[in-house]
């Protein structure tokens, strides 16, 4: 039996004591004591969705990896196509996948120059990765050095108003927007230790901030004068679930590949002379299953492992499911047979019972409006 | 712990309360404690009218955004009413959760013998 580890064996973010004062409700986050929330999650998901919130993301960790082959071990290595990053600061979605063409990670990549690279990666498969990363780098010998980056805070600012209040707070941001150098969405630029990303994972426009973990109280401490409201694990689930983005271990793992788990856009394959682990197995891989999104009609809650049944007669499943504050209905996600369209009538099992929900186009929600 | 346990009520391990409303017939709602931690609640399914419930066994669920949970009946009778209100409002249980009820129940038997005391509970959510 699996033992469940006590308060005292988890480990904490550079912000743990500004959780606690701002009265979170912490709980075991793989392996890390982190927020869930600080009094209502639907509050703080509204808080995303029309002005700003901030999450506290450090538990994810930063990777360094420069060298002169840096950019062609990242194109073997990741099933996104690292050259597809031109200029300065670009960031690439990626899955990292094993032989089986299985899901190891999925991670963001930031590219400064062909020899300097940061890359961000999940907290539960943070060690795994960078044992994978590092056996590729040996097999490959690969001139590269990977450093994981656990001396930074992380830390998430999301929504409409993220951007403006962020420079209210930040002296150094608003010096880069009067110069007008911000960063454009999905880049990033890198001062120091600071580095300011134009990326996250909640639909909404924002800034995933890294910086020295000897800063991250008071930087805190201005963005919330700066009116941005401190938001949990919790509304980030609920957040990036109507933004139809995928959670790793949930909606794929290494059993999965990223053709069945509606991640084809991110698996590039025009440059036929580019060979990257797990390539062989998903040219190999027929008929991937549908994703699609998934809305209740019925009353209820979709969660994640419900049996779906389609008009056809085909199964599937949910990965997962909640309830999405912006459409006041419950929604999900599913893995469905091949060729499964969105807008068909399907059936999710709930305690027994089938309850009736239609399949729908991914996201849900974009900049605070509902798409579907 | 700070908030405030009603002492008019008798409460269950599994964080429901239950207030006589009536000779033999009670109230059932969910405890302050454990509307915390189920966090914004969405979605009730309750017991039908006229159903039996025994102490001890299941006769809802609770869904919050978080998760779904059993709702365990504190006594043995029939359900004479549900909160239709809740049904449609289920955030007022995070607001309110002692103004809340959920089931209106007939006790099989008069008495609430087995039932914790507001102190005994108290002590009983502060260790949970």
């Amino acid at each position: 039996m699996a033992t469940v580890p006590s308060d005292a064996d988890l480990q904490t973010t550079p912000f743990y004591d500004c959780h606690l004062a701002a009265g979170a409700r912490m709980v075991n986050f793989a392996g890390w004591n982190m927020p869930v929330n600080y009094g209502s999650q639907i509050e703080e998901h509204h808080t995303v969705r029309r002005d700003a919130g901030m999450f506290d993301v450090s538990h994810m960790c930063a990777l360094d990896l420069t060298g002169p082959d840096a950019q062609t071990f990242l194109r073997h290595l990741l099933a996104n196509d690292a050259a597809r990053l031109t200029a300065p600061g670009k960031a690439l979605y990626s899955c990292m996948l094993n032989e089986n063409g299985g899901v190891i990670d999925d991670l963001i990549i930031y590219r400064f120059a062909d020899d300097d690279f940061r890359i961000v990666v999940n907290a539960g498969t943070a060690e795994g990765d960078i044992a994978w990363m590092r056996s590729q780098i040996a097999r490959r010998m690969a001139n590269v050095s990977l450093v994981p980056r656990r001396d930074l805070a992380m830390l998430a600012v999301q929504g409409p108003t993220a951007v403006e209040r962020a420079c209210r707070a930040l002296p150094a941001l608003a010096k880069l927007q009067a110069a007008n150098a911000l960063p454009g969405t999905f880049f990033a630029v890198r001062e120091g230790d600071w580095f300011y990303a134009r990326t996250g994972y909640t639909g909404e426009d924002g800034l995933e901030l890294t910086l020295p973990a000897s800063e991250a109280a008071a930087c805190w401490k201005a963005l919330l004068d700066a009116g941005v409201r401190p938001c949990g694990l919790g509304a980030r689930d609920t957040l990036r679930l109507e933004a139809g983005m995928n959670l790793y271990g949930q909606d794929m793992d290494t059993t999965t590949s990223p053709l069945d788990a509606g991640l084809a856009w991110t698996v590039w394959l025009k440059d036929e002379a580019r060979d990257f682990v797990g390539k062989d197995a998903l040219v190999a891989h027929a008929a991937p299953k549908a994703f699609l999104g998934l809305i209740l009609e019925a009353p209820g809650v979709l969660r994640a492992h419900m049996k779906v049944r389609t008009a056809q007669g085909g199964e599937g499943l949910t990965t997962s499911g909640s309830f999405s504050p912006t459409l006041e209905k419950s929604i999900g996600f599913a893995r469905l047979p091949a060729g499964t369209q969105a807008g068909e009538a399907v059936e999710v099992e709930i305690r027994g019972k089938w309850a009736s929900a239609r399949t729908v186009k991914l996201p849900f929600v974009r900049n605070g409006k509902a798409l579907v | 712990m700070t908030n405030l346990i009603p002492e008019d009520l008798k409460y269950t391990e599994s964080h429901e309360w239950v207030r006589e409303d009536s000779e033999g017939v009670v109230f059932i709602g969910i405890t302050d404690h454990a509307q915390e931690a189920l966090g914004d609640l969405v979605f009730l399914e309750l017991a039908e009218v006229g159903t039996r419930v025994k102490a001890g066994e299941s006769c809802g669920t609770l869904e919050s955004v978080k998760a779904a949970s059993d709702l365990y009946s504190p006594v043995s009778g029939e359900v004479l009413e549900k909160n239709q209100a809740a049904i449609d409002e289920p955030a007022s249980i995070n607001s309110a959760p002692y103004d809340t009820w959920l089931l209106r129940v007939r006790l099989d038997q008069p008495g609430l013998e087995g039932l914790l005391s507001a102190a005994s509970y108290a002590d009983h959510a502060a260790s949970d």
